[in-house]
């Protein structure tokens, strides 16, 4: 009998420290799956963040660097111009990517390093118990945001990728979705995508990746793949950006 | 044949790096080290190494930390108000252990201050500049051609101990130019350089990981007690200054880099007049040079000390640490852009 599905290399066989219903953990099996279809765990070099998945190297299987918050960008960098021929790719939540980080993203975006960027909005700050993220949405109560985010005070939405897809380096943006199974495949589809564009040499590319944090939307796990589907893909809309 | 060369303190810095072996550069314009970053511009690329403009000087450090995390010589540059911004980086980069070197040419401050000399940031270079219990091995030229020289000593520095090594310079150092002796055999270093704690794939081995982070009970702990240990060690070993006339000096001025120079010209102008003055340079302000300030205190019990310092007292107190009260020490200093004169120094030991 052939064996058609079996645990990643690139994915240590252990439990993570997620909550129940978290998006990461999905996330982090894709792209162990995608670097082991790849073949190229022995070469690839990961920049976790600061955030929930600040331990994601002690999941993934493979040469891994921490990074101060928000600077993932530039760690990778600084790691991509010494091995060319390696693959690096950087793990950034929203808060990391697109508040704390915002000018490490833009100006590796605009340099046009041949790095891959896994984008995960939540709209939200796990790790810290739930504050206000630049993507959190109007109206969204957050530990920061106790009557709802007010965009007269806190400003909208920001939407980075369609920020960042204005940029001429910038070779391909998608924004994909964890809130069901035909979604997680194309969010597989995406990130392969951007790790194969690393592969050959075309350039920054990044994935955007909805995910639920149902602890901090204070919803059942349920109840945060239905709120993506119905709330969060109508501020950010699915699909190829660039 | 060995010619000598005319570069700028800034120049030399750069020229040192590139042949200790810099593999990579990344550095945000601000003055008075801009010639450093423009001749690493020039340069690197032109050895086929990296050198990159960041956006920010919190990039850049970062940027060091990715490079260094990835295997290579690595350094940045800036000065006070820019080494401000990078201080989060340098914490992280002791945590995780890894080599890199900083150039800090200061200026005067606090704030956005000014852009003449200052020596202001010793403070900032010497104790923990970012947070937690950590050090930078600092190192203080106080020519073009020890600035050059020194660069060979902090990238192999880092390299031994795995940390963090400032050069501490100034305005002075930076802008003035002098003839220079290059080294004869540059350092021949590639990613050959044994660092098996380095990024590079974990093709034949199990992955490796480059970071800080210490979550679980004890290990932190465990981190900062070898951090300490490393510490003792280099406190032990890598104390480093210039001396002149301590036997007989009644006289003892203490000063480090371009102060020194004015400090060494006293010193000569007494003597030639037979007036008995001494000098102490640290070359490593940290580890300071605890054991020549005890020596001298054993057997020159007469002497006087007077330090001499572009801040108003910051190296003075390791002076009086490292004596431990058994000699009298007197203080003048100037900051802000001031710089003390051979007048003002003599005025200071004579009245």
């Amino acid at each position: 009998m052939d064996k058609i599905y079996s645990h990643p290399k690139s994915l240590r066989n252990i439990s993570t420290h997620y909550c129940p219903g978290c998006g990461h953990g999905i996330a982090h099996r894709i792209i162990a799956e995608i670097i082991d279809e790849l073949g190229i765990r022995e070469r690839t070099i990961a920049l976790a963040p600061v955030g929930c998945a600040v331990i994601a190297y002690d999941y993934w299987n493979f040469d891994c660097s921490e990074a101060a918050h928000g600077r993932a960008l530039a760690v990778a960098t600084g790691i991509k111009r010494i091995h060319p021929d390696k693959i690096v790719f950087t793990y950034q939540g929203d808060g990391d990517l697109a508040a704390i980080g915002t000018n490490e993203t833009i100006h590796a975006a605009n340099r046009g390093e041949n790095l891959t960027v896994i984008f995960i909005n939540n709209a939200i700050y796990g790790m810290t118990g739930g504050q206000m993220a630049p993507t959190t949405l109007a109206g969204q109560k957050t530990a920061t945001t106790p009557l709802g985010r007010d965009v007269s005070l806190q400003g909208y939405p920001l939407k980075i990728s369609e920020m960042l897809a204005l940029l001429p380096a910038v070779k391909y943006i998608e924004r994909v979705s964890l809130h069901s199974p035909q979604e997680i495949i194309k969010t597989k589809k995406a990130i392969k995508q951007a790790f194969e564009n690393q592969i050959n040499n075309i350039g920054f590319s990044l994935v955007e990746v909805l995910s639920p944090c149902p602890t901090y939307w204070g919803m059942s796990p349920k109840q945060a793949l239905d709120w993506i589907k119905e709330v969060m893909v109508k501020e950010f809309p699915l699909g190829k950006i660039k | 044949m060995k010619t000598k060369i005319l570069l700028s303190g800034n120049e030399a810095i750069a020229q040192g790096a590139i042949d200790a072996g810099c593999q990579f550069y990344a550095g945000y314009p601000i003055t008075p080290q801009n010639e450093l970053i423009a001749y690493m511009a020039l340069h690197m690329p032109q050895q086929g190494r990296v050198f990159i403009q960041a956006e920010s000087e919190l990039a850049a450090i970062n940027m060091v930390f990715g490079a260094s995390a990835a295997g290579a010589r690595a350094m940045t540059s800036s000065s006070s108000p820019g080494v401000s911004l990078k201080q989060e980086g340098i914490s992280y980069i002791a945590g995780a252990e890894l080599p890199a070197v900083i150039v800090n040419m200061m200026r005067g401050g606090p704030g956005l201050g000014n852009i003449w000399p200052a020596q202001s940031d010793y403070f900032q270079a010497t104790r923990s500049g970012g947070h937690g219990d950590y050090h930078c091995v600092v190192l203080a030229p106080a020519s073009v051609q020890e600035a050059y020289e020194l660069m060979f000593s902090a990238f192999n520095l880092a390299d031994k101990y795995l940390m963090p090594v400032m050069i501490l310079g100034d305005g002075m150092l930076g802008q003035m130019m002098e003839p220079l002796q290059l080294s004869a055999v540059s350092c021949q270093l590639s990613a050959k350089s044994k660092k098996p704690w380095a990024l590079t794939g974990c093709q034949g081995r199990e992955p490796n990981i480059a970071k800080s982070f210490r979550m679980l009970e004890g290990d932190l702990e465990k981190l900062n007690l070898k951090l300490q240990k490393k510490y003792q060690l280099i406190k032990a070993k890598e104390q480093c200054c210039e001396s002149l006339f301590l036997d007989d000096a009644k006289i003892i001025l203490v000063a480090y880099g371009s102060m020194a120079r004015i400090a060494k010209s006293v010193v000569n102008a007494l003597r030639s007049k037979g007036k008995k003055a001494g000098l102490i340079r640290p070359i490593t302000l940290w580890p300071f040079p605890k054991n020549i300030f005890k020596q001298v205190a054993q057997k020159n019990k007469k002497a006087k000390i007077l330090v001499v310092e572009m801040s108003y007292g910051q190296m003075l107190e390791d002076v009086k640490l490292s004596l431990e009260g058994k000699l009298a020490v007197d203080f003048l200093g100037r900051a802000g852009g001031g710089i003390p004169t051979e007048e003002e120094i003599i005025k200071q030991i004579y009245g």
